[in-house]
């Protein structure tokens, strides 16, 4: 379903306030950071507050003496942005027991995914485990882009980056990603899902559980980038999120209070091929003697989107 | 002078001085993991929590990392934050503490000094603190439990007197304090709530009315360099602002707190420096040289941030030798508070020699004797005017042969 497609009345139905993250940022064009970032704030009509861990969003959102956030934010460091709105949302407590703060106010994360499946897993588990209210949100654009496409475990397997450099001797990263929601999930948190910029109507609803929700909410969302992973058309962006979700690489499901549920399935799951193609960091796959790589990549695909859909008691179909 | 306040003494050890004093400034949010020595503060303000004595919200983190970001998380929301620990776990938190001055915020820490891995130790020296010097936080450090009880209630005055905005860490050693008792006079809950008064940050995150942005992207023409001068003004200020609520203080209590201490020097000729529990131990020799007729005295140091320069080289100025006792080293250097003191008496006329004693690293006892040892070479120095030893080691053991 295309945006215009929607019913102008679930538009409607979406919170009227002042954009929380406005024009004026550095960000790349095309760059899926921002996007993320709106289609999440469409969540909720009651004030947030935003942490950002060192990152692309981070530097490019907050240029000193400018900023790019209509809302209260605060970026401390790399590693600490859950223990950070942790204390933030402590702090929330405090002061209303006390009666100096006398409105709801939501708490949200937005990090990418080296502050959030490498170096911020402990901080993350932490505040996850202590039951903070507040909502955790990567987005995920598979390798520490912020400091020129460095590899991260989010990064897919086969891809080049910076240090996973393609050689006679190497032919990309060589390990599969981690599965954060699997992680996640296993801290046995209210709500996890999985969501793509590419269907907002999905992502919002999600986004709108995670502010409802009475304790920690995760959301994982794929976050194109045009330089990271090497396409050409910037505009291709929510394109390709979109073949990555047609292609099951990134499933949209939820966990909701330990209830796997996917909330969407492809007709058809297209082939991976599909979505690994246009993008320049998996070129070298397609390359003569490399379609083992191929291969092993499909596999690893359904491998995991099988398992998915039986935790999800859902039946295959495609 | 009129002391405001009834007396009510008991025994404490120095952790459970620092917890009453953590209950009695009544924070909004402790964040804290436990480590020996301090794990014990973790537990009492746990218990006190748990007994309806503090309400305050006790975050218990995974690390010590997450605790100083969760104070600075919760100091930017507008509350009053408070945590302590010790050693790896100060080391462990040490990019945030950056983060926590630099952000100007007004936590405040008790740190119960230990020493530094490797080998692991878990008695007191002051490695972890002097490692810590640099961060941008004013650091007071206690001879014993009293002193560690009124440096708390002080530094919430400190870090929050709208001159300073800057995180205060109170030290005080680890076991030779934090677990041993002594008699402690504590002020009555009214009067402390009275003395800290209510928090009022400049901004808050909660203000969701005036949004401001915390922490932004300095980026490659940005301003860090006039932030971190006004960092520095705001550290210069607080020299004052140590001298106020040290009198305001000794007004309510009759314990008075300045930049330092003054232990029988001003007509001594040599003399010690030293922080946290090895002055008492040194003030025992001083009293005891002084009745052999010996030009014996002592300088405690309280506040090592902002060092006190030009102070200390106007107490010191008459000296014809000093003897610098540091419980840390910069291997290279040498010890740190030596390295500082030795350059803050650089522009005084007829400066007097002054020479390390290293001592006590990872608990090695401390004992009168080695006072005398350090007392007896400053004396031969003045009087044969030569240093022959700049670096001394006071209770190492000798190498087997």
């Amino acid at each position: 379903m295309k945006l215009k497609d929607f019913p102008r009345k679930y538009w409607e139905t979406l919170p009227r306030h002042i954009e929380p993250f406005t024009p004026g940022h550095r960000l790349c064009a095309g760059c899926g950071a921002s996007i993320v970032v709106r289609q999440v704030l469409l969540g909720t009509d009651k004030p947030v507050v935003v942490c950002c861990p060192t990152g692309c969003l981070q530097v490019s959102s907050t240029l000193y003496p400018f900023t790019s956030w209509n809302v209260p934010y605060i970026h401390s460091g790399f590693v600490n942005a859950a223990s950070t709105i942790s204390g933030v949302e402590a702090a929330y407590r405090a002061l209303s027991a006390k009666g100096k703060v006398n409105r709801e106010i939501k708490f949200v994360v937005f990090a990418g995914d080296g502050g959030t499946y490498d170096i911020g897993f402990q901080a993350l588990s932490g505040a996850l485990e202590r039951g903070h209210d507040i909502v955790y949100v990567c987005y995920d654009n598979q390798a520490y882009m912020n400091t020129g496409i460095q590899r991260s475990s989010a990064t897919p397997v086969g891809a080049w980056t910076t240090t996973t450099a393609i050689g006679t001797q190497s032919s990309g990263k060589r390990e599969y990603e981690k599965d954060i929601c699997l992680c996640v999930a296993a801290h046995r948190i209210p709500y996890v899902a999985q969501a793509s910029p590419s269907h907002p109507k999905d992502l919002i609803t999600k986004a709108q559980k995670a502010f409802r929700t009475k304790g920690p909410a995760y959301l994982n969302i794929l976050s194109p980038c045009p330089p990271g992973w090497r396409y050409d058309d910037a505009s291709q962006g929510i394109k390709l999120a979109q073949l990555a979700v047609e292609t099951g690489y990134w499933p949209l499901y939820e966990v909701e209070r330990g209830i796997w549920r996917l909330t969407y399935k492809p007709d058809k799951k297209r082939p991976v091929t599909d979505w690994l193609k246009p993008q320049g960091r998996f070129s070298h796959l397609f390359r003569e003697g490399n379609q083992s790589m191929l291969l092993e990549f499909q596999q690893e695909v359904d491998r995991r989107w099988e398992e998915l859909l039986a935790r999800c008691g859902t039946a295959s179909a495609s | 002078m009129i002391i405001k306040t009834e007396r009510k003494v008991t025994i404490f050890t120095g952790n459970q001085a620092i917890a009453e004093a953590m209950r009695q400034i009544n924070p909004d949010v402790a964040a804290v993991y436990p480590i020996t020595p301090q794990t014990d503060i973790a537990e009492r303000l746990s218990a006190f929590v748990a007994d309806g004595l503090l309400n305050v919200v006790y975050v218990p983190v995974e690390s010590e990392h997450s605790a100083m970001s969760a104070c600075v998380g919760a100091a930017a929301a507008g509350a009053r934050a408070v945590t302590a620990t010790s050693s790896q776990g100060l080391v462990y938190m040490q990019e945030v503490l950056y983060i926590a001055s630099g952000l100007r915020l007004p936590i405040v820490m008790a740190n119960v000094n230990r020493a530094l891995s490797a080998p692991i130790n878990i008695h007191c020296d002051h490695s972890d603190s002097m490692g810590a010097r640099d961060s941008g936080w004013i650091q007071l450090y206690s001879e014993n439990a009293q002193e560690a009880y009124d440096n708390v209630l002080q530094a919430v005055r400190i870090a929050e007197h709208e001159d300073v905005r800057l995180p205060v860490m109170v030290n005080m050693d680890g076991f030779i304090v934090s677990h041993g008792s002594e008699v402690v006079e504590l002020l009555d809950d009214k009067y402390v709530t009275e003395f800290v008064g209510e928090y009022q940050p400049a901004f808050s995150l909660l203000d969701v009315e005036h949004t401001v942005t915390i922490g932004p992207f300095d980026g490659l023409h940005g301003h860090f360099f006039e932030h971190k001068k006004a960092q520095i003004e705001a550290m210069d200020r607080a020299r004052g602002v140590i001298l106020d609520v040290g009198k305001e203080f000794a007004s309510l209590t009759g314990r008075s707190y300045g930049l330092f201490e003054e232990y029988r020097l001003a007509d001594a000729e040599v003399a010690v420096v030293v922080l946290n529990s090895a002055a008492g131990t040194c003030k025992i020799v001083v009293d005891e040289l002084r009745e052999q007729g010996l030009p014996v005295g002592l300088l405690k140091l309280r506040v090592f941030r902002p060092f006190p320069s030009a102070e200390m080289a106007d107490a010191l100025r008459n000296l014809k030798a000093i003897g610098v006792l540091d419980r840390s080293v910069s291997p290279g250097l040498g010890g740190p508070v030596f390295a500082e003191l030795r350059s803050a008496l650089f522009d005084v006329g007829a400066r007097p020699k002054v020479v390390s004693f290293i001592y006590g690293l990872g608990g090695r006892e401390f004992r009168p004797e080695h006072a005398r040892e350090a007392f007896s070479s400053l004396l031969d120095i003045n009087k044969t005017g030569l240093v022959n030893n700049l670096v001394s080691y006071l209770g190492i053991r000798r190498r087997q042969p």
